[in-house]
């Protein structure tokens, strides 16, 4: 055979993958794509495109030059086989789900989720008939009684937001691929630079680009990954995927398009049927946000450290839940699986409970109450009263956010600045 | 999919060398991924004669069809195998007896395709084998276009894609 391929490491392909200077014009920077439509060759051409006999571009929801760039540059990070970008994290859930899921199919997903996630599995994608049961995934032995035939995946995130806890991923990887189905992991919180979940035994990549991959709280986006390995054939389980698809004139995804067969599903029926799709704008964004990742989440984490060191001595607080301080229960799963750092999202507890909480956010003058998280700016929400509200108070503890907790997202200012800022508003309750 | 990994610069090489493709497993069925193949590769300026011994001496996509390798008139230089990976080696085996006379260098074996016997036989030939591998796919993610759908090339460059 012959010689391996170049390799190149995270902060060149950050800068570099998917964006080759523009073939005609030659532009350095990828160019914002700005059109809805693109012309066709002649009706020939038009009908191979429609029937993904050739490459090419028909129509911005379901494909764009800028989008894909930021496609392909996800990827290449996660070190997936594609990419697919939508318009929020949230859509590409939904997306992700769409692909694999049938009217009155079941999956599996960790407890320790975003409170907007738990909501749309719970709640809004029971109305199409897909069933989620909840699970301990801190639990192994919990997980493993939890796994049922009919569970199509399991959907975890490995470093959880609100806060604090890491889940052995190459662990719930090892049961869900034992039981025939993919392990989707949301990778919003850590980033390709902090972990990839592909190299613990992912299949199925989720992003929110929205935040830590933008950086700078400018820009809605998705993104869904496959690694490119699972074997859709042999596992049984997706028949969707796998079985001529009456969407596509009875054309076979995985036949078809082997290791990307998932992502064209995922684009060419859900993309194109649903239509949440990223506007270019916001790809340059986010494009130009992931150049400086590697940078960013350096800092993110030292920043992060400090705080939360901080805050562990404070008189006025209960509790910390940050995984890189020493005490934590997940600080070994962090030395394991975040070596760089365990990101820069987590939570502590307020001595005075819900009234306290409300008091601190009320009162910071440079962290910004909001809710969002991996952003410049330092961010700070109280779950209870706006992310997870709509849960009941014993979900609301169940995944970390009860009713004396605040949630930070730590950013790139001055330590000493959030520091004081967070000092200030704490002696206050 | 499978582990093989072959060098961009050579998959590139074969790409551009090669003109002529005999097809084995070529379908008239438009929603088959061969006749994705054969109708792409086509419209990039190859030649693609199909083989399959069921459709002998009818037309796909404008070419006649060829019950055999040994039918086909050459020259052709690659021969890319639609079949599974089991049917692989005899095909595999009459590439490389027909190999001096058609003028054949590549024997390129589908995605989900792999036979590292017959590989190896052919590779001990002196013929280059590729394996497990679309050749649209490859043209596509070699030469751009396979960027456009979100496929992770591997390429990083700073120079224009001429």
């Amino acid at each position: 055979m012959t010689n391996q391929p170049k390799e190149y490491g995270l902060e060149t392909r950050a800068i570099h993958a998917g964006s080759r200077p523009d073939a005609t014009t030659g532009a350095r920077n990828t160019p914002i794509y700005q059109t809805t439509s693109y012309v066709f060759d002649d009706v020939d051409h038009a009908a191979d495109l429609f029937n993904l006999q050739t490459f090419g571009f028909i129509y911005s929801r379901l494909t764009n030059p800028t989008v894909s760039a930021l496609e392909e540059r996800i990827a290449n990070l996660e070190g997936g086989r594609a990419g697919v970008c939508c318009a929020s994290g949230h859509s590409a859930q939904f997306l992700a789900f769409f692909s694999l899921l049938e009217p009155g199919d079941r999956f599996l997903a960790s407890k320790n989720l975003y409170g907007g996630s738990m909501t749309q599995f719970g709640v809004s994608f029971k109305r199409l008939g897909w069933d989620v049961d909840f699970v301990d995934c801190t639990d192994l032995e919990a997980v493993k009684a939890a796994i049922k035939p009919e569970h199509k995946a399991l959907f975890i995130e490995p470093l959880a937001n609100p806060g604090g806890v890491i889940l052995d991923t190459q662990a719930l990887a090892d049961l869900a691929h034992e039981n025939q189905m993919v392990l989707i992991a949301d990778n919003t919180m850590a980033t390709p630079y902090l972990f990839r979940p592909f190299e613990h035994g992912a299949d199925i990549i989720t992003h929110s680009a929205t935040k830590f991959l933008g950086g700078h709280g400018t820009s809605m986006g998705g993104a869904v990954i496959e690694s490119g390995k699972f074997d859709w054939v042999k596992s049984g389980k997706y028949p969707a995927l796998v079985e001529a698809d009456p969407a596509y004139h009875g054309l076979s995804f995985i036949e078809t398009f082997g290791d990307f067969g998932f992502s064209m599903k995922t684009r060419c029926v859900g993309l194109r049927d649903f239509g949440p799709a990223m506007s270019p704008t916001n790809a340059f964004n986010l494009l130009t946000g992931i150049e400086t990742l590697h940078l960013r989440m350096e800092r993110h984490v030292e920043n992060a450290r400090k705080v939360a060191t901080f805050l562990a001595q404070h008189p006025a607080v209960s509790w910390v839940s940050y995984a890189g301080l020493a005490d934590s229960p997940y600080h070994d799963l962090a030395q394991k699986y975040f070596p760089k750092g365990p990101g820069s999202v987590f939570t502590f507890g307020v001595k005075g409970g819900f009234e306290a909480g409300v008091k601190v956010v009320e009162n910071v003058n440079l962290i910004s109450h909001l809710a969002n998280i991996g952003d410049t700016r330092s961010l700070i929400i109280h779950p209870a009263s706006t992310t997870h509200r709509q849960l009941s108070e014993e979900q609301q503890i169940a995944s970390g956010a009860g009713p004396d907790v605040l949630r930070l997202s730590i950013g790139l200012e001055t330590a000493d600045d959030i520091i004081r800022d967070l000092d200030e508003a704490l002696s206050l309750t | 999919m499978s582990n093989l990994v072959y060098d961009d610069d050579w998959l590139k090489g074969i790409l551009r060398d090669v003109r002529v493709i005999a097809m084995v497993g070529a379908s008239a069925k438009w929603n088959r991924p061969s006749h994705f193949a054969m109708k792409y590769l086509q419209g990039k300026g190859y030649r693609v004669i199909p083989v399959n011994p069921g459709l002998a001496g009818g037309v796909i996509l404008g070419e006649t069809v060829y019950a055999s390798l040994n039918d086909v008139p050459g020259p052709y230089q690659m021969v890319d195998i639609f079949r599974n990976s089991e049917a692989a080696g005899a095909i595999c085996d009459e590439a490389i007896s027909l190999k001096d006379e058609k003028q054949i260098s590549v024997v390129w074996m589908q995605l989900g395709v792999r036979n590292d016997e017959a590989a190896t036989r052919a590779e001990t030939a002196g013929m280059k084998v590729v394996m497990d591998r679309c050749p649209k796919i490859e043209y596509g993610r070699l030469f751009g276009e396979l960027s456009w759908a979100g496929i992770n090339s591997g390429i990083i460059s700073s120079k224009r894609l001429k």
